[in-house]
């Protein structure tokens, strides 16, 4: 019987406790950066392609919303000719971002991407593209990669030695 | 003519307006008093304070597919909501909303109340039977049993205000408050009639009837569209009678100081269906056994004992 009264009581004093709910167009929530919003594909701090189209988040994705096709530029550097994401099926999983061996694919806190027709859901490359270098500000896959490509030859990349000849006797 | 026809048919009509658009009004009303107290905001969109929201509720309701179960016993499935509504419109024919205004002044009000009250159970068992569900038909036999077990002493609380005002007219009643309302006197009486009133209007803490979480929504799990919403048209005016009928029973009716009477009756009203609802939002339901136990152990002898210790001093002043 008391404990009855005490729980009236409990819920009568709520009426002066702060509401929890957010007014949501007019007040924006707080999302932290690592939320699994819209996807984008970054660039590195030099400005270029992050991606080098290795299919890796194509076959990570379990619901099959991203395509994709490689090429090559002439020095050898790796690129998607066309990087396509269907976000009509896409269920924000954060698979691809995990996948992504360059750190070109990333989810970001933004989640207001409705549309009244479904065709207006798929993104091509150059809507998912940014400026930037997304949540990752240094880091330049060539640049730490050893594999050659214009403008830097093996070896030359960082924390690196150029190769040695190993079937040679000199030092 | 002026006196016997058209005075009559206007207090006919304001009480069904007030009785339908309170009802509609609830709606909005539980919404928004549920999310004061669980910190929330409730519906605050559709027009000023989400008012308008009631009109929204309607609009949807009406236009929602009014699908009857192949498998239902068609004509009691129809008429069962309607008897829940009709039986609850009923009773306040009797209701005095101030001194004179009242659209039949019977000198046997109360019993009326309670005879109509108990009519509401017909809506319930008729439209769990006929739905040809299990849940439906378990919750009409909790419905069946709750509701007779709570009206027996929600009678016998009453006989206490009868006692005590030697009438059985509302009206009078209320004048017998003069002096004193019964809530004072008769304090035992008034927290048994609310303990039934709950009951009788399956409200939380007591709509086993209904009980979504374990019997999908009891009675009336086969209804949709707009008899699916008079069920609850039905609900909201029961609460608004169970609060009235408490407001002339103890709290003294239309009586109250400085504004006019009909204003005082609103807001004592008013008071009363917010603590319906804060029942709600702060009481668990009980199980079954537990009802039936409190019902028959704890409240039976309760309102009995308080018959009798009224009668008895009555008895023993005069």
């Amino acid at each position: 019987m008391l404990s009855i009264l005490r729980a009236i009581g409990t819920v009568l004093r709520h009426t002066f406790r702060p509401r929890e709910t957010i007014q949501y167009p007019e007040q924006q929530p707080y999302l932290p950066p690592r939320y699994r919003g819209r996807i984008i594909l970054s660039r590195d701090p030099d400005g270029a392609e992050r991606c080098v189209a290795c299919y890796l988040c194509a076959a990570a994705c379990p619901v099959d919303c991203i395509a994709l096709q490689a090429t090559q530029d002439e020095t050898g550097r790796r690129y998607p000719a066309f990087f396509r994401i269907n976000f009509s099926r896409c269920i924000m999983c954060g698979f691809c971002e995990e996948a992504c061996p360059t750190l070109a694919i990333q989810l970001t806190p933004d989640f207001e991407m409705s549309e009244y027709r479904r065709a207006d859901m798929v993104y091509e490359k150059e809507d998912l593209l940014i400026a930037g270098p997304g949540k990752y500000h240094e880091y330049n896959f060539y640049r730490v990669a050893g594999r050659a490509i214009g403008g830097k030859d093996k070896g030359a990349a960082r924390n690196e030695s150029p190769p040695v000849d190993v079937r040679s006797l000199l030092p | 003519m002026i006196e016997t026809i058209v005075r009559p048919l206007l207090i006919i009509a304001a009480a069904m307006g007030t009785a339908l658009t309170t009802a509609a009004g609830l709606i909005w009303l539980e919404r928004r008093l549920l999310a004061v107290w669980q910190d929330r905001l409730g519906p605050n969109r559709v027009g000023p304070f989400g008012l308008l929201q009631v009109v929204a509720d309607m609009i949807k309701i009406f236009f929602k597919e009014d699908w009857i179960p192949p498998f239902a016993d068609r004509p009691v499935f129809v008429i069962a909501p309607a008897l829940l509504v009709v039986s609850v419109l009923m009773s306040y024919a009797v209701v005095p909303f101030a001194p004179g205004i009242v659209v039949a002044d019977l000198n046997v009000g109360l019993l009326f109340f309670l005879a109509m009250v108990s009519l509401g159970v017909y809506g319930l068992a008729l439209g769990g039977w006929s739905s040809n569900n299990k849940y439906a038909l378990l919750g009409a036999i909790r419905a069946t049993a709750q509701m007779l077990s709570y009206e027996v002493f929600m009678g016998l609380a009453v006989m206490g205000v009868v006692i005590l005002s030697g009438s059985f007219n509302l009206q009078q009643i209320v004048r017998a408050q003069e002096g004193m309302w019964f809530c004072i006197p008769q304090f035992a009486g008034l927290v048994i009639f609310l303990i039934a009133g709950f009951a009788e209007s399956h409200r939380l803490p007591f709509d086993l009837p209904e009980a979504e979480s374990e019997l999908i929504a009891g009675f009336h799990t086969e209804y949709s569209g707009i008899k699916f919403g008079l069920f609850f048209v039905g609900e909201y005016m029961g609460i608004t009678l169970i609060s009235m009928m408490t407001v002339i029973l103890f709290f003294g009716g239309w009586m109250g100081p400085l504004l006019p009477p009909v204003v005082w009756f609103a807001l004592k009203t008013f008071v009363l269906i917010c603590v319906f609802i804060l029942m709600r939002a702060s009481l668990a339901r009980p199980r079954y056994d537990q009802l039936m136990h409190f019902a028959w152990k704890v409240l039976l002898p309760l309102a009995l004992l308080n018959v009798m210790v009224t009668g008895a001093i009555v008895l023993a002043f005069d």
